[in-house]
């Protein structure tokens, strides 16, 4: 985290001997497993037509019937899902809007149960975030550590990455904002904040969520090289994003999930080749996040 | 560790046995599993510093855009005795029964209001948080535990005003108000325990918050907030004579009367239940274990769908 203005040279070499470390130790220790995974949500109150009141009555009270006649939805977000993530592999997710990406994630964080098979995990997976546990009320720098204690790390540890963060997060380039409270922050020096707090952790196996989207191109750069570091000491990186430049700089192994289905599995340029060709995104420097306009697949709902 | 090594796949294709077995082979534990018990405790102790902080930072955030800030801490209750003052000791002038009127419905007031919040947010407290406990990874005790760690800080203000207030009224300073230490201990206990039971209810049934406060106000007209259930009992010769000792073992109304036997010179211990420390003791365990037991046995279904 030292040097932030380092050469694009130098970040391309530094990605190369990462990929190459990768590739040796890419041992055959698996940190996740995926066995045959249905997720499925469950959503109250959707029964069309009749007043919503009835509907929460009937649900009381034939509560052990058929959930359709009660309002009660279910919404098929990962069907009958299986891999199996290695040490030191960094793996992009890859999908258009509602393929369930972020829910296979969150599974995999042990945030949102699975309908059917199991998941293994070696040690806790963590989803890079925090932003839940911030407090807008508070000052920038009581929020590093409550933030920080969120994540599971001690006192002591955040006193010591304390100046990292606030000198990552960029926040007091510009005066010391840093003792203000974050509801003073504009929205990108907020963005800023909450990442540099999620990645000063250390993760066995962790987890982004479109992270690498907030704030301007300087800090973008710096993010990237964040989460290199991080793979570095991480077993195993899972990135979610709609940017395949973001895929390609930074994970070797792609899954490609579509309507809930693991649809390709395999290294990055042969999965975002077919993803792009699926797509019609032929421009593959493109760095924009695009919301495909793709109807939301009916067959993922079955009510 | 080992649970993995004894569960068999639900299903038993060829895949799904080799991907389980790897698994196995490897040590991996299945994601998102209820932790035993012990294990249990001890996540929670080691996220001690972040119940404290979360409490510390709920509590100071309350008031920070407030332009007397930190004051309200005091002021709120005060201002809440105060109404209460109005309508019971003036208008419907229950002071002429009571010695010391005025500490002693401050008192009930403050302690009530401590069990009545710590319920109240703990119902809320996995229901209203759902961001939080669907981004990280915590046991999620430490929600109910750290809103009445909140409430147990908001006490302790209300507690220097209190101290206030007595001294105002002349109530003499005794080595018997360090009775109130132990007492708040063990009444943090018990409305933790409470708080728990109502957060798992509260994260399944989220209407459950709506009816609270019905419930609450219910309790606190029986607890002997604003009037002695020793007086009433005594003027009402035709009562069953089981109603006096319920009333009196009715765990606030314990907390709250040994709290006024502790700091008022003028409550006396023959108001108190008998075996009235058995009785604060018990409640606080009682609520406690079961509440804490009952919340971690659904600890993998909090934030679900």
């Amino acid at each position: 985290m030292a040097e932030h203005t380092e050469e694009f040279a130098d970040g391309i070499t530094d990605r190369m001997t990462d990929q190459d470390a990768a590739q040796t130790s890419r041992s055959d220790i698996p940190t996740v497993v995926a066995d045959s995974v249905d997720i499925v949500y469950r959503v109250n109150g959707t029964s069309g037509g009749r007043g919503s009141a009835t509907a929460a009555l009937n649900r009381m009270l034939r509560r052990k019937q058929a959930d359709q006649a009660s309002g009660v939805r279910k919404v098929h977000a990962v069907r009958n899902v299986s891999f199996v993530a290695y040490k030191g592999e960094a793996i992009g997710l890859i999908g258009t809007n509602g393929s369930g990406k972020s829910t296979l994630l969150k599974a995999v964080a042990g945030l949102l149960p699975v309908e059917n098979g199991r998941i293994y995990t070696d040690g806790q997976p963590s989803l890079l975030g925090v932003n839940a546990a911030l407090m807008s009320d508070l000052t920038g720098e009581r929020n590093v550590y409550l933030g920080g204690l969120a994540m599971g790390m001690s006192r002591e540890e955040i006193k010591e990455r304390y100046d990292d963060i606030v000198d990552f997060s960029g926040i007091n380039e510009k005066g010391d904002f840093i003792t203000l409270p974050m509801r003073t922050y504009s929205s990108g020096m907020g963005a800023r904040l909450r990442f540099s707090i999620a990645a000063a952790k250390d993760h066995d196996v962790l987890l982004i969520d479109e992270a690498l989207a907030t704030g301007d191109a300087a800090f973008r750069k710096r993010s990237e090289q964040r989460i290199r570091e991080l793979r570095k000491h991480a077993g195993t990186v899972f990135l979610v994003s709609h940017n395949n430049k973001t895929i390609r700089d930074t994970c070797d192994r792609v899954l490609w999930l579509e309507r809930g289905v693991l649809r390709l599995d395999g290294p990055t340029e042969e999965v975002l080749a077919e993803y792009e060709a699926f797509t019609g995104d032929k421009s593959d420097k493109t760095a924009k996040p695009k919301a495909k306009p793709k109807p939301k697949p009916a067959a993922a709902v079955t009510a | 560790m080992s649970q993995v090594l004894h569960t068999p796949p639900p299903t038993s294709t060829a895949d799904d046995d080799d991907l389980a077995a790897l698994a196995a082979r490897h040590g991996l534990t299945v994601s998102g599993a209820r932790p035993t018990l012990p294990q249990y405790v001890r996540e929670l102790w080691a996220r001690r510093h972040f119940i404290a902080a979360f409490s510390t930072a709920k509590l100071t955030s309350q008031y920070s855009q407030a332009k007397l800030g930190q004051v309200w801490q005091v002021m709120t209750p005060l201002l809440n005795a105060a109404v209460y003052y109005f309508i019971f000791g003036v208008l419907l002038d229950t002071k002429r029964s009571v010695p010391d009127y005025i500490p002693f419905l401050v008192t009930g007031v403050f302690i009530w209001t401590f069990t009545q919040s710590s319920i109240l947010t703990g119902t809320r407290a996995i229901s209203g948080n759902l961001g939080l406990v669907r981004a990280l990874h915590f046991p999620r005790a430490a929600l109910p535990i750290s809103f009445c760690l909140q409430q147990l800080q908001q006490l302790l203000f209300s507690m220097c005003a209190l101290v206030v207030i007595l001294l105002c009224f002349g109530i003499p300073v005794s080595f018997s108000w360090f009775l109130a230490i132990p007492v708040l201990v063990l009444q943090f206990t018990f409305n933790t325990g409470i708080a728990m039971i109502m957060a798992r209810l509260g994260s399944k049934t989220p209407d459950i918050a709506q009816l609270m406060p019905f419930v609450l106000r219910t309790w606190m007209y029986i607890s002997g907030v604003m009037w002695s259930i020793d007086k009433l009992t005594k003027q009402h010769d035709d009562l069953p004579s089981w109603v006096a000792p319920a009333l009196k073992a009715n765990p606030p109304a314990v907390y709250i009367d040994l709290m006024r036997y502790s700091l008022i010179d003028s409550f006396h211990a023959s108001q108190l239940p008998p075996h009235v420390w058995a009785l604060a003791v018990g409640w606080a365990l009682l609520a406690g274990v079961c509440g804490f037991i009952y919340f971690w046995k659904a600890e993998e279904t909090y934030g679900r769908g």
